[in-house]
């Protein structure tokens, strides 16, 4: 389906910009009239994939991060968060709740934050090419939307 | 991002208010162990009603407290988490671990 509406954000792998990445999500997700909850998710979710492009794609260096928000339809955000860092070896190792390769202020929770906070999460990566990290959330129809 | 303490009857409580992601967990992490290392508290609560978001690094920041705790003996009880934080803290299990009040 074509998307409706979109926008691309890119910004360097500073941690300053992780408050930055999950406001600019929420603002775009805002069109969707969403709950206070859902906004939320939707702002965790965010700031999980984009503290791992942060934390884990770049470790020594500062590389470049992009976010991509789409409405695939009136109900249905997608975003992708992209890196061209170091990649991750084993993904599904990786996505397994208490995994980290991160320092002591990783949890190795953030996966499964994205998994249970949004309908569904893509993690494509390749060792030394990247990652690519896609998430899609369905907000509810409320009151007096057509 | 501000952290602030009142000891009293060997009991600390530590107010988090702001946002705590990964860019402010690690000056959050060391404030706490510096309170905990000076007070030695028997209860810590960490009072986070001002606590705007959180993400996994507040995990890591209460597993740490936690931990912290366990190896003095004394234990750690989350007061007034709001909604937003109580349901990351939930998806890891963690009021299995320590009180929400």
């Amino acid at each position: 389906m074509k998307a409706e509406n979109y926008t691309t954000v890119e910004f360097p792998s500073r941690s300053a910009n992780e408050g930055f990445a999950r406001t600019a999500a929420a603002c775009f997700a805002a069109q969707l009239d969403p709950t206070l909850d859902e906004i939320n998710d939707i702002k965790t979710a965010v700031s999980e994939a984009v503290t791992n492009a942060i934390v884990h794609a770049y470790p020594d260096s500062i590389g470049k991060v992009v976010m991509k928000l789409r409405l695939r339809d009136q109900h249905t955000l997608e975003i992708v968060i992209r890196d061209w860092g170091v990649g991750i070896p084993d993904v599904e190792q990786a996505r397994q709740p208490l995994y980290t390769t991160g320092s002591e202020e990783r949890s190795g929770m953030g996966f499964t934050i994205m998994e249970s906070f949004m309908d569904t999460l893509r993690v494509r990566s390749q060792p030394g090419k990247g990652t690519t990290v896609t998430m899609r959330k369905r907000v509810s129809l409320r009151l007096g939307q057509q | 991002m501000a952290v602030s303490c009142i000891e009293a009857d060997r009991k600390l409580t530590i107010k988090i208010t702001g946002e705590l992601d990964h860019h402010h967990a690690r000056q959050v992490m060391g404030e706490l162990d510096r309170q905990i290392e000076a007070a030695l508290p028997r209860e810590l609560v960490l009072d986070l009603s001002g606590l705007s978001f959180t993400d996994s690094s507040g995990i890591a920041v209460l597993i740490r407290a936690y931990r912290r705790m366990g190896q003095m003996g004394g234990r750690v009880i989350v007061s007034q988490a709001p909604a937003q934080a109580e349901k990351v803290f939930r998806a890891a299990g963690l009021h299995k671990l320590m009180p929400f009040e």
